[in-house]
C-alpha cells in the first residue's frame, strides 16, 4: 500500500509537501490507520502525529484520511484506502503545527464562548442537584462530545471564519447546557449567540454529522439552539 | 447582544436575518407561483391582460412586497457571502455598498414602474 504523507517542519522546511511511502501491510488482518502511523514512525522518528488512548476515548489524532476527518486509531484502512493508497493529511483549516499536529487554539477558544460547564445561582443542596431520568435523556447525543474537532474542521463555516463562528462541536456543548435542567443561566447562554455569526453561519451542509466518529449530531442541536433563539425573539 | 458584532448585516441579529430570509423566501416563492398561474391561464396574453393585472392595487401591493422580499433576501444573502469569502475590510464594505445601492435602485424603480405606467 502507498502512504502519501503530509509533512511539514516550520524549522527545516520551506513549505509544506507530500512523502509518498509504500508500507506491507500485514497479511491476513485489518491494521487501524494509527497502526500504520506507528509502523512509519518506526522507520523515521520525526514523523509527528498526536495520539493517546488509541481507542476513540481521547480524541487526540483526529486527522483527514483519504478527504475524509475521522480518528486514526477507530478507523480500519480497509475503510478508507482508495485504490491500495491512503492519503494523511492534517485537520484541514487549522494552522499546522508540524506534520499531522494542528494548533487547536481557535478551537478551544470557541469552544470557552459557550460556557461550557453548569451554571447555577441556587445554593448547592447537601449531596448532589437532582434531576428526572426524563431530563437526564435530553443530554443523550450531547455530553459524549470528545473535542477531536474532526467536525468543526470539516466544516467551510468554520473555515472561513474560525474566529466568529462557534463551529459544531461548540454549539454542541452550548446546547448540551441549555438542555440541562439544572442550569440557570439559559437567557444569558443564548444573548450570547444571538448574532448573525456565532449560531447563524451553520448552512446546515451535515459535514460535521457525516464526520463524527462518536456518531453525534450537530445539526439537530443548532437547529434546537435556533429555536430557543427564535421563541426568545418573536 | 451577541459573542461577535457587526453592523453591516441587515436585522442587528442572527434571528432577524434567519427570519427575514426565510419570510421573503416564502413570499417570493408565492409570487412566482402566483404569475405562473396567470400566464398558464391566460395564454397568447396581450398587453391590455398584462397591464390589467398590474393596474390592480393588489396585484401592485404585492409586486412591492415581492421586490422588497428581493430586496432584503438579496441584502441578507449577499452579507452573508461577503464576510465569508474577503478578508479584508475595505474591498468588503464597498462590496457590500454597491450591493446596497444596486437592491435600493431596483427597488426604486420598480415602484416608479409599479405606478407609473
Amino acid at each position: 500500500m502507498l502512504v502519501s504523507l503530509y509533512r511539514y517542519n516550520p524549522e527545516a522546511d520551506n513549505a509544506p509537501f507530500m512523502q509518498d511511502i509504500e508500507v506491507e501491510l500485514p497479511k491476513g488482518r485489518d491494521l487501524m490507520v494509527l497502526d500504520v502511523l506507528n509502523l512509519l514512525k518506526e522507520k523515521d522518528v520525526t514523523l509527528s502525529y498526536r495520539r493517546s488512548c488509541r481507542e476513540g476515548v481521547c480524541g487526540s489524532d483526529g486527522m483527514n484520511m483519504n478527504g475524509k476527518n475521522g480518528l486514526a486509531c477507530i478507523t480500519p484502512v480497509s475503510q478508507v484506502i482508495k485504490k491500495d493508497k491512503l492519503v494523511l493529511r492534517p485537520l484541514p483549516g487549522l494552522p499546522v503545527i508540524r506534520d499531522l499536529v494542528v494548533d487547536m487554539s481557535l478551537f478551544y477558544k470557541q469552544y470557552e464562548k459557550v460556557m461550557p460547564y453548569l451554571v447555577n445561582d441556587q445554593p448547592a443542596p447537601a449531596i448532589e442537584r437532582l434531576q428526572t431520568p426524563e431530563d437526564r435523556e435530553k443530554l443523550d447525543g450531547l455530553y459524549e462530545c470528545i473535542l477531536c474537532a474532526c467536525c468543526s474542521t470539516a466544516c467551510p463555516s468554520f473555515w472561513w471564519n474560525p474566529d466568529k463562528f462557534i463551529g459544531p462541536a461548540g454549539l454542541l456543548q452550548a446546547y448540551r447546557f441549555l438542555a440541562d435542567s439544572r442550569d440557570t443561566a439559559q437567557a444569558e447562554r443564548l444573548a450570547d449567540l444571538d448574532d448573525p455569526f456565532s449560531v447563524f453561519r451553520c448552512r446546515g451542509i451535515m459535514n460535521c454529522v457525516s464526520v463524527c466518529p462518536k456518531g453525534l449530531n450537530p445539526t439537530r442541536a443548532i437547529g434546537h439552539i435556533r429555536n430557543l433563539l427564535l421563541q426568545r425573539a418573536t | 447582544m451577541g459573542n461577535v458584532s457587526s453592523v453591516t448585516n441587515l436585522g442587528r441579529s442572527g434571528v432577524a436575518d434567519w427570519l427575514m430570509q426565510r419570510v421573503s423566501a416564502y413570499v417570493l416563492a408565492l409570487y412566482t407561483v402566483v404569475l405562473f398561474v396567470f400566464i398558464i391561464a391566460n395564454p397568447g396574453m396581450s398587453y391590455d391582460t398584462w397591464a390589467g393585472l398590474f393596474g390592480q392595487t393588489w396585484m401592485r401591493i404585492v409586486t412591492l412586497m415581492a421586490l422588497l422580499s428581493i430586496g432584503a433576501h438579496a441584502w441578507v444573502g449577499l452579507w452573508t457571502v461577503t464576510t465569508d469569502y474577503m478578508k479584508s475590510a475595505l474591498p468588503r464594505f464597498l462590496v457590500q455598498a454597491a450591493c446596497g445601492l444596486t437592491m435600493f435602485v431596483y427597488v426604486v424603480w420598480g415602484i416608479q414602474i409599479l405606478w407609473g405606467f
